[in-house]
């Protein structure tokens, strides 16, 4: 990798968040784009991050609180009279 | 479900209506469940943490002026008793972790390239690798966890992380990429040496 390869890798770096996030004006998009093209660490970064943070995201949405433990939290809370929704 | 019916009504709350209270309970439960449970990474530590956060809530309507949103300042302070809890468990540690990373600046940079993103939807989120995406963001020191569970879990925007943890929207993004990263690492780490068995048999 050249130097100058290297300096857009720490680049990106930077914007990397943003990138991930839809944040970044089209001209820089377009920009890391035309990087992503050509490096394939740079590349593989973005792409198993995207993935990192969806895995995440699918498994989070099965964790919820219990019929039980709503109960529990409402005995708690003094409001078990409102336990039927 | 129509607008009245989904809308909290803050005054309400503060006029001690406690069906309104109840309400409030069930909108946030799991939010804030969610929250406890990525920080603490277990479900007993984390109900009492929910429980704790609503007596709070409850104790302190009145002290909220409605600066912040409502649902922000039910996330400050569920992250506040969550952060009080693992420090009441790991006093030594949680204190050592804050300094450590502010100081460490080069640790992020990417060292794992193995191309895993194409692997099929089961085997991402296989029972295994949900093991190990909980080993990994229970790894990480709170300050990026808590960003992390905010931002990318819960589904807060940069602005709303900074308002709930009292940071400027700068350190979220940078404390994001860290949390990210590191966790990308781990996965990643994970992923490669599963492929490498693969591929020698």
């Amino acid at each position: 990798m050249s130097r100058d390869d290297h300096n857009n890798c720490k680049a990106l770096l930077g914007s990397l968040c943003d990138y991930v996030d839809g944040c970044l004006s089209d001209e820089l998009c377009q920009e890391i784009e035309r990087h992503l093209n050509e490096c394939e660490d740079c590349r593989i970064v973005v792409d198993t991050l995207h993935k990192t943070i969806y895995m995440y995201q699918k498994c989070a949405e099965e964790a919820e609180v219990s019929g039980d433990m709503r109960e529990r939290l409402f005995r708690a809370l003094n409001i078990e009279d409102y336990l039927q929704r | 479900m129509n607008k009245e019916q989904t809308e909290i009504s803050v005054e309400l709350l503060k006029a001690g209506d406690r069906r309104e209270f109840a309400r409030l309970v069930d909108k946030y439960s799991n939010s804030l469940y969610r929250l406890a449970l990525k920080m603490l990474g277990n479900p007993g530590d984390a109900e009492d943490v929910l429980q704790n956060t609503f007596l709070q809530v409850f104790q302190h309507l009145s002290d909220f002026e409605g600066r912040s949103s409502l649902s922000t300042w039910l996330y400050r302070i569920a992250t506040n008793e969550a952060l009080m809890f693992i420090r009441k468990r790991r006093p030594e540690i949680a204190f050592s972790d804050i300094v450590r990373e502010d100081e460490a600046e080069a640790d992020y940079e990417p060292a794992q390239f193995t191309d895993w993103g194409h692997l099929p939807e089961e085997e991402l989120l296989s029972a295994e690798t949900r093991a190990v995406l909980d080993g990994a963001v229970q790894n990480l020191p709170e300050i990026l966890r808590i960003v992390f569970v905010l931002r990318d879990i819960e589904g807060l925007s940069i602005r709303e992380t900074s308002q709930v943890l009292d940071l400027t929207e700068t350190a979220v993004k940078t404390r994001l990429l860290r949390a990210r990263l590191r966790l990308r690492e781990e996965i990643s780490i994970y992923y490669s040496e599963k492929l490498n068995k693969r591929s020698e048999k």
